[in-house]
């Protein structure tokens, strides 16, 4: 496809029409936002299937739904190489301090989502085993409902996800 | 043997025995548990020498309140039979003696029946706490316990049920 120019740019004769052609050429933005827009296009998800929901996030982690499309195929073993825990599952009481020592040794800026109804509210099991709600111990930023969320839901949770990280444009 | 042949086997020496839908069921006092495991265990024809379940059933408001039952199978002939103890609801906690002498696979049963039903097994090497958090307060299977709305307990933190928390 041949690239439009403007009429005398490339014999350099007028000193305004180069300043045109530099202006429509040139994005320009803030630190803050280049860095976002890094960020949410490699977000790397630290393992955390709990449960049945953990069928559904390698589901979409896999070719049929293929995550990588958003730059995040890599789930990573160790919560240091990290930045986005999906809490995928039903959080034991037991469970609930080991879920907090990985959120904590994950390297900031950090990302939580809550997947399913028992990651979020505890779900069917509102009883002595689990914890209501991974939010009393964690700062979750997207709830995805269903039990389990289809791949798709996950995937429509990980994209309001890079919204809201373009959104908030956090310099560290 | 047949579950009436084991039943009619048993009872020439227990006198508590049930046969009900192929089934035998053998009621023993506490006192008298590990000699009559230790029986099943050695008699040659009987030769019970797996446990292969331990379980504990809650009656509020009945005596005996709690039933301990020992599932016992025999590798050699095949059958299953169950040894049954109950507990008084007093003194509470309830004891029975721990048979992880002859069946050391009774160590975990033991410690998950303790767990989730306080009940206290005499002479158990190690009786902890094996499924819920070590510092959890009550026996969470007990019909005394609440069936929904359990607080989140999270490392010396409360965190109440979701229908008492505020906005």
């Amino acid at each position: 496809m041949p690239v439009e120019r403007l009429p005398g740019v490339h014999t350099g004769q007028s000193a305004a029409d180069v300043t045109a052609e530099v202006e429509r050429g040139l994005l320009l933005s803030t630190v803050g936002k280049a860095v976002a827009w890094a960020r949410k296009n490699s977000m790397w998800p630290a393992t955390f299937g709990l449960a049945c929901c953990a069928i559904e996030m390698m589901a979409a982690g896999a070719g049929d739904y293929d995550l990588s499309r958003w730059g995040m195929e890599i789930f990573r073993a160790s919560p240091r190489q990290a930045d986005l825990m999906i809490v995928a599952g039903r959080v034991s009481q037991k469970m609930g301090p080991v879920l907090r020592q990985i959120y904590d040794q994950m390297p900031e800026p950090k990302w939580v989502i809550s997947m399913g109804v028992c990651a979020s509210s505890g779900g069917m099991f509102n009883n002595y085993g689990l914890i209501q709600g991974v939010d009393t111990i964690v700062p979750v930023d997207i709830y995805v409902p269903g039990c389990p969320p289809r791949p798709e839901m996950l995937m429509y949770g990980i994209l309001r996800l890079h919204e809201k990280v373009q959104r908030e444009a956090r310099v560290p | 043997m047949q579950a009436a042949d084991l039943a009619a086997r048993l009872r020439e020496r227990f006198p508590d025995v049930l046969e009900a839908r192929g089934e035998v069921t053998l009621v023993v006092e506490a006192a008298a548990l590990r000699e009559a495991l230790e029986h099943l265990r050695t008699e040659p024809d009987l030769a019970c020498e797996a446990l292969s379940d331990l379980t504990v059933t809650d009656w509020p408001d009945r005596d005996p309140r709690f039933w301990v039952a020992y599932h016992l199978r025999s590798r050699e002939h095949g059958h299953r039979l169950r040894v049954k103890v109950g507990l008084p609801p007093e003194p509470d906690p309830p004891h029975v003696p721990s048979v992880t002498d002859p069946f050391p696979t009774a160590n975990w049963l033991e410690r998950e029946a303790f767990d989730f039903f306080g009940v206290v097994f005499d002479g158990h090497p190690d009786l902890r706490r094996i499924e819920m958090p070590e510092d959890w307060d009550g026996h969470p299977l007990r019909k005394s316990e609440p069936l929904a709305g359990v607080a989140t307990r999270y490392k010396g933190a409360f965190i109440p049920p979701p229908d008492q928390r505020g906005t």
